[in-house]
């Protein structure tokens, strides 16, 4: 009895129970294909972060560890000044594409069916369509065009760029999360006479929390990544990271880059574990 | 006492006047409920039976607010509901599904009503406590509704929806998710229920057992149509229609045409020639062809010397304990079945033998 499946009690049907014992590692090529995968996925990261604590100035030849790059790193202006753009415009672009994609949500799964529903759900999608080189140029010239009629200029342009293009990021997770909610819970609610208002904020609000945290971070790590759009729309001092990223690199991969990186990937983990176990509080 | 009698007793719970629904437009249109008329009354508890598909849930669901009608109306204890939000009625449900908020606690469900009509924090902490004791889950209180089993949770949707003391309890098929020992338990619970609250209950179901042994009055419905309201006595022992007596029970059912009526009784030849007298009941066919029926504890073995009713020859001996089915078939080809209280003579009754039968005269039904 060494196969713990095998172990299991009879529950299923016999045809069903045959089916589950299959070991997956039992699959020709399986653990080939899981290796390649992981190390195509991960070599790139862990040589990243590995050099980031590279002693020698070098980038691919390891004389000691060391965490002086990391100290360099917080203390350039330069990179402090574009991680507090970074945040700023992450953290707007998320409260407003998270609100949006909210409604938006709502709108397209808990009302009755309205004609051009289907097209609704497209056009909120389409960014992930057009090429985002396209979006950039796009929204570039448009806000050339405002800038020269309203005479503003700003930070303002640039969160309400990102704060756009992030809208169906956040709305994916939470239009799931609404379809897989059965409207009878709002049926219950209000049975128990719970006025429209209340319906909402005791019932919907709180069952569609996972969604939304999950749409907010997804929203917020995509804002804090985007490069194309960002690079046409942000003006002088409007640096974000990945663009200061961009930019030090034409003057040579130094373990510093390596270092605001690895930092990146670290914010990046850790907002996904939080996510996970957001999600699973929520759920249970 | 008869339905008709119960009614001129109480007043209604709920009046349904001419209440039709319609699903989808044009050619897709589908009728769910079709001019039905309704009086449920006070502290009964009412059973709406059918197959699935029949319009029940949907006149459920419309006395609850879910639905709109699409036309007719209906009122509550005389003060008319039909546009009023759900919210706003004072009718709870218990689902299906039973839909217990999982982000509270079995209290905070069971409160949630009380807490919607603003009623004073020591009050729905007081009525609460009185509700888990009612369904006798005292220790589940701080609970998530997850961690309860199933009949547990059936138990919360239920104490859910008398917390706020409604004027009438919806009950959707609550008792089809559990298994047949539990469910048999509850239905016993919940009529004592209704019996101690005095809440009037309205309850859908296609388990035609389930509904004679827990209702005061059943109404059947079939095609978006009530077809037969009456006492469980009333749609057992005299069906009006064929699908009612073909739904509930078993029954036997033959053709014949009709020689002559005197009263509410016809004289009726049956196609193998012999006469029978049956109750014409409110059928409206009082000439021709008619379909007669009999339940099968209603037909007994022709005893010696006895000139039986039909004869027939025996297909099938089915032996069940309490009773003995026998399977004749007749001259005519029609089937009936005979139950016999116990078990038969096996050297006198066997597959191929012919017998006679006796219908108890006064237990023959004409169906509409």
């Amino acid at each position: 009895m060494a196969d713990p499946t095998t172990a299991t009690p009879a529950s299923g049907k016999p045809g069903h129970r045959r089916r589950r014992v299959r070991d997956l590692r039992a699959m020709p090529g399986f653990t080939t294909t899981a290796w390649i995968t992981i190390v195509t996925l991960y070599l790139p990261i862990l040589v990243l972060v590995a050099f980031s604590f590279n002693e020698n100035r070098s980038v691919v030849l390891w004389t000691g560890f060391s965490l002086d790059w990391y100290a360099k790193a917080l203390e350039n202006d330069g990179i402090r000044n574009a991680a507090w753009v970074s945040v700023k415009v992450a953290l707007f672009a998320t409260v407003i594409s998270t609100i949006v994609a909210t409604m938006a949500a709502l709108a397209t799964t808990r009302t009755k069916k309205f004609a051009g529903q289907g097209l609704v759900f497209g056009i909120i999608n389409q960014p992930l369509m057009i090429p985002e080189i396209v979006t950039a140029i796009a929204t570039l010239s448009l806000f050339a065009l405002v800038k020269k009629i309203t005479g503003l200029s700003g930070i303002g342009y640039l969160m309400l760029a990102h704060a756009a293009f992030c809208i169906p990021f956040a709305y994916m997770p939470i239009r799931a999360r609404l379809e897989t909610m059965t409207l009878t819970l709002e049926q219950a609610a209000a049975d128990l006479y719970a006025p429209p208002l209340k319906v909402f904020t005791l019932v919907t609000l709180p069952l569609l929390g996972p969604g939304i945290v999950a749409g907010a971070m997804l929203a917020f790590v995509v804002s804090l990544d985007d490069v194309i759009i960002t690079l046409m729309i942000a003006g002088p001092g409007e640096t974000t990271l990945p663009i200061y990223i961009l930019g030090a690199i034409r003057r040579g991969i130094t373990p510093e880059i390596n270092a605001v990186s690895t930092i990146l990937v670290a914010v990046s983990v850790l907002l996904v574990i939080l996510l996970f176990v957001v999600q699973r509080r929520m759920q249970r | 006492m008869t339905g008709t009698e119960i009614a001129k007793e109480r007043k209604a719970a709920v009046s349904v006047r001419a209440l039709s629904k319609t699903f989808g437009q044009g050619d897709y249109a589908v009728t769910a409920l079709d001019s039905v008329e309704l009086d449920i009354l006070e502290n009964e508890f009412f059973t709406l039976l059918g197959p699935s598909g029949c319009g029940k849930t949907t006149l459920l669901r419309l006395i609850a607010g879910f639905e709109l009608p699409t036309e007719g109306s209906i009122s509550l204890q005389g003060e008319g509901i039909t546009d009023k939000p759900p919210h706003r009625r004072p009718v709870n449900t218990v689902f299906q599904s039973y839909a217990l908020f999982p982000h509270m606690t079995v209290a905070e469900n069971i409160g949630f009503g009380l807490r919607m009509l603003g009623k004073p924090t020591a009050e729905i902490k007081q009525t609460t406590e009185r509700m888990l004791a009612l369904v006798q889950l005292e220790a589940m209180a701080g609970r998530r509704t997850d961690q309860l089993s199933g009949g547990q949770q059936q138990r919360v949707a239920l104490a859910r929806a008398l917390a706020p003391a409604p004027k009438v309890l919806l009950l959707d098929e609550p008792l089809a998710a559990l298994d047949l020992k539990l469910r048999k338990n509850m239905q016993l619970e919940l009529k004592s229920l209704q019996a101690e609250t005095g809440i009037t209950f309205v309850f859908v179901t296609h388990d035609q057992e389930e509904a004679l042994t827990m209702s005061d009055r059943i109404a059947v419905m079939k095609s978006g149509k009530i077809l037969q309201i009456g006492t469980p006595r009333d749609i057992y022992d005299r069906p009006t229609h064929r699908f009612v007596a073909d739904f509930i029970g078993d029954i036997n059912i033959l053709e014949g045409t009709v020689e002559r009526t005197d009263g509410y009784l016809a004289t009726v030849r049956l196609r193998d020639g012999s006469m029978v007298s049956a109750h014409l009941g409110t059928a409206s066919a009082r000439s021709g062809n008619v379909s007669v029926a009999i339940r099968p504890e209603n037909v007994r073995l022709a005893g010696a010397g006895e000139t039986p009713t039909l004869t027939g020859v025996v297909e099938n001996i089915v032996y069940f304990g309490a009773a003995t089915n026998l399977h004749l078939r007749l001259g005519t080809g029609e089937e009936i079945v005979i139950r016999n209280p116990g078990a038969v003579d096996e050297g006198k009754y066997q597959p191929g033998a012919t017998i006679g039968a006796i219908m108890q005269p006064d237990l023959i039904r004409v169906l509409e």
